[in-house]
């Protein structure tokens, strides 16, 4: 009897913080309909006939800012590299778990070792070093992206390869597959479990990245959504709150659509991926 | 076996290798350079010995960068990780909705730091506002904001991890000491959380590092004001190569200090958690 008493109590008590967690995104989203004088003003009443503004927010955010472009340079950016981080880097720890020899101690180790180096340490230079290559595009960024995401994914990777029995490859082998033809027809099958906790982690890093792309894209003619938003806030002059807010509504909508439909996934991703590091 | 894999190194490691090399070890390496020399862009730089270290050692916001983030990285780490293995313990036992839950708590990790960072900035300023003050005039709003969003950001993502390590914890353990007469503190104490040691490792790895290496947040919510107050480390380094031209040397100088901090820091605390790890 006292065990149920404390259990609706926790229901209770737990109901209250939730609804306390996605209150500020429920008034962000309140405010996207206000217009934006009111909005910095009283920016928790409900809008009311002097201060609603229908669409108004969203229409400009879409029409002046290109919001629109920018969600799906994003998502150009996000998906592609996802996917050639996923197969290039599964295919690197295949090798230097099964090829043992200095060489690929090292690359594990200097994999390791990238992991824990901040942004910062590096953004000037390779700034730089992307300029001269080239790679200021939505198109070359995804090699940048292979390139410093490597060390998580490689890591998670060779963590997963450790415990494939090699006998099952050995097999394969004698069947008469060459190294590619095993990889992606025995190892690839075995291992999807952890192509997706490694893509759902560098996707959630990708698609909410701004120092990088913005350091690395040529910004005048491609824009990710934090740079969008980023840019509008930081613009000097007049700040247009109306926008803004309509931009972080439709900058959060997508993300929790996506939560939604795969979170099975994501949250096993989150803990296989947090054990392994 | 491994004869045969050798051979197929350009299909299997090259292109991986080759984009770690233009994304991280040539730009790291260059980094390590142009931290002694004075430079506007890479190809002008001048070899200047530690100039640059001297120069940021003894900038005032650099330092005042450090302790503000040193106690930044504290406060987060407690806050964070006492509430995260709380609310997991409290949603492993059997109370009604526990899924719903988990869902609302994760949420706020998979948006980014910038749009979080606006988010708060119109909650918080419209609290202040109230009563006549800003986010952006008091350092200690901008430090107790910065908390408070940070924590809303991150204990779902700990409490993920804390859940699968509880749920991980053989139940025969807890019913035998249950026999013996433990009662729930106990139970607590000798046997959740020694056996919760690798998860602790974890989180409290990742809270640190986390909170030394934010800079969205950061920059979103204050963007370092007033006057550089609640600036953290890689938003001070961020300013320097950019705020200022000609200091670009000295920024790079801050950067592989602020890299050497990140990386000690990260192997004491692994150092200091793993020794209590129990084997199983």
């Amino acid at each position: 009897m006292k065990n149920k008493k404390s259990g609706i109590f926790a229901t209770l008590f737990f109901t209250v913080i939730s609804i306390l967690f996605v209150a500020p995104i429920f008034v962000v989203l309140m405010n996207s309909f206000k217009r934006k004088a009111f909005i910095s003003l009283s920016p928790f009443s409900m809008p009311d006939e002097k201060s609603y503004a229908g669409l108004e927010n969203y229409v400009t955010s879409i029409t002046k800012y290109e919001f629109v472009k920018a969600v799906g340079w994003t998502l150009f950016i996000t998906v592609l590299s996802v996917i050639v981080i996923l197969v290039c880097c599964s295919m690197c720890a295949w090798y230097i778990t099964r090829v043992k020899n200095k060489l690929t101690k090292l690359i594990y180790l200097l994999c390791v070792f990238s992991m824990v180096i901040p942004f910062q340490m590096v953004m000037f230079t390779l700034s730089g070093t992307a300029d001269s290559l080239h790679l200021n595009t939505p198109w070359g960024i995804v090699i940048v992206y292979l390139g410093f995401g490597a060390g998580l994914a490689v890591f998670m990777f060779c963590g997963f390869v450790k415990s494939i029995p090699i006998e099952i490859e050995e097999a394969a082998m004698i069947d008469g597959c060459n190294p590619i033809k095993t990889f992606f027809s025995v190892v690839l099958p075995i291992m999807k479990p952890t192509y997706i906790s490694v893509g759902i982690l560098e996707a959630m890093w990708i698609w909410n990245d701004f120092l990088l792309p913005y350091l690395v894209l040529d910004i005048k003619k491609f824009k990710t959504i934090s740079i969008v938003v980023q840019y509008m806030k930081g613009s000097y002059g007049r700040v247009d709150m109306g926008a803004i807010m309509a931009c972080l509504i439709m900058a959060i909508i997508p993300v929790i659509v996506f939560y939604l439909s795969c979170q099975k996934y994501i949250i096993k991703g989150v803990a296989a991926g947090a054990v392994k590091g | 076996m491994e004869k045969s894999i050798k051979r197929y190194w350009p299909v299997f490691i090259l292109p991986t290798m080759a984009a770690f090399m233009i994304g991280f070890v040539v730009p790291f390496l260059e980094g390590i350079y142009l931290s002694f020399c004075d430079f506007t862009t890479i190809k002008d730089a001048s070899f200047v010995g530690l100039e640059n270290y001297a120069k940021a050692i003894s900038d005032k916001t650099f330092t005042h960068a450090f302790s503000f983030t040193t106690v930044f990285a504290i406060v987060t780490l407690v806050l964070i990780n006492v509430l995260a293995f709380a609310v997991a313990l409290a949603l492993t036992q059997k109370i009604k909705g526990t899924n719903i839950f988990r869902t609302v708590f994760f949420m706020p990790n998979l948006i980014g730091g910038i749009v979080l960072g606006y988010v708060w900035q119109l909650i918080f300023d419209g609290i202040l506002g109230k009563f006549d003050l800003a986010l952006k005039l008091n350092a200690k709003f901008g430090f107790w904001g910065l908390v408070i969003l940070i924590c809303w950001q991150q204990i779902g993502y700990m409490m993920i991890v804390y859940i699968a390590g509880l749920q991980a914890i053989p139940g025969s353990l807890n019913e035998a000491a249950m026999i013996d007469g433990a009662n729930a503190r106990q139970r607590l104490f000798k046997i959740t959380i020694p056996m919760m040691m690798p998860s602790i490792t974890i989180c409290t790895f990742l809270t640190i590092t986390n909170s030394f290496k934010l800079f969205d947040q950061n920059l979103s919510l204050t963007s370092g004001e007033p006057m550089h107050q609640t600036e953290m480390m890689a938003l001070n380094i961020y300013d320097t190569f950019y705020g200022h031209v000609g200091f670009e040397g000295v920024g790079q100088a801050k950067a592989v200090i602020f890299f050497i901090i990140v990386v000690a820091i990260g192997l004491i605390q692994l150092r200091a958690t793993r020794d209590k790890e129990v084997q199983q």
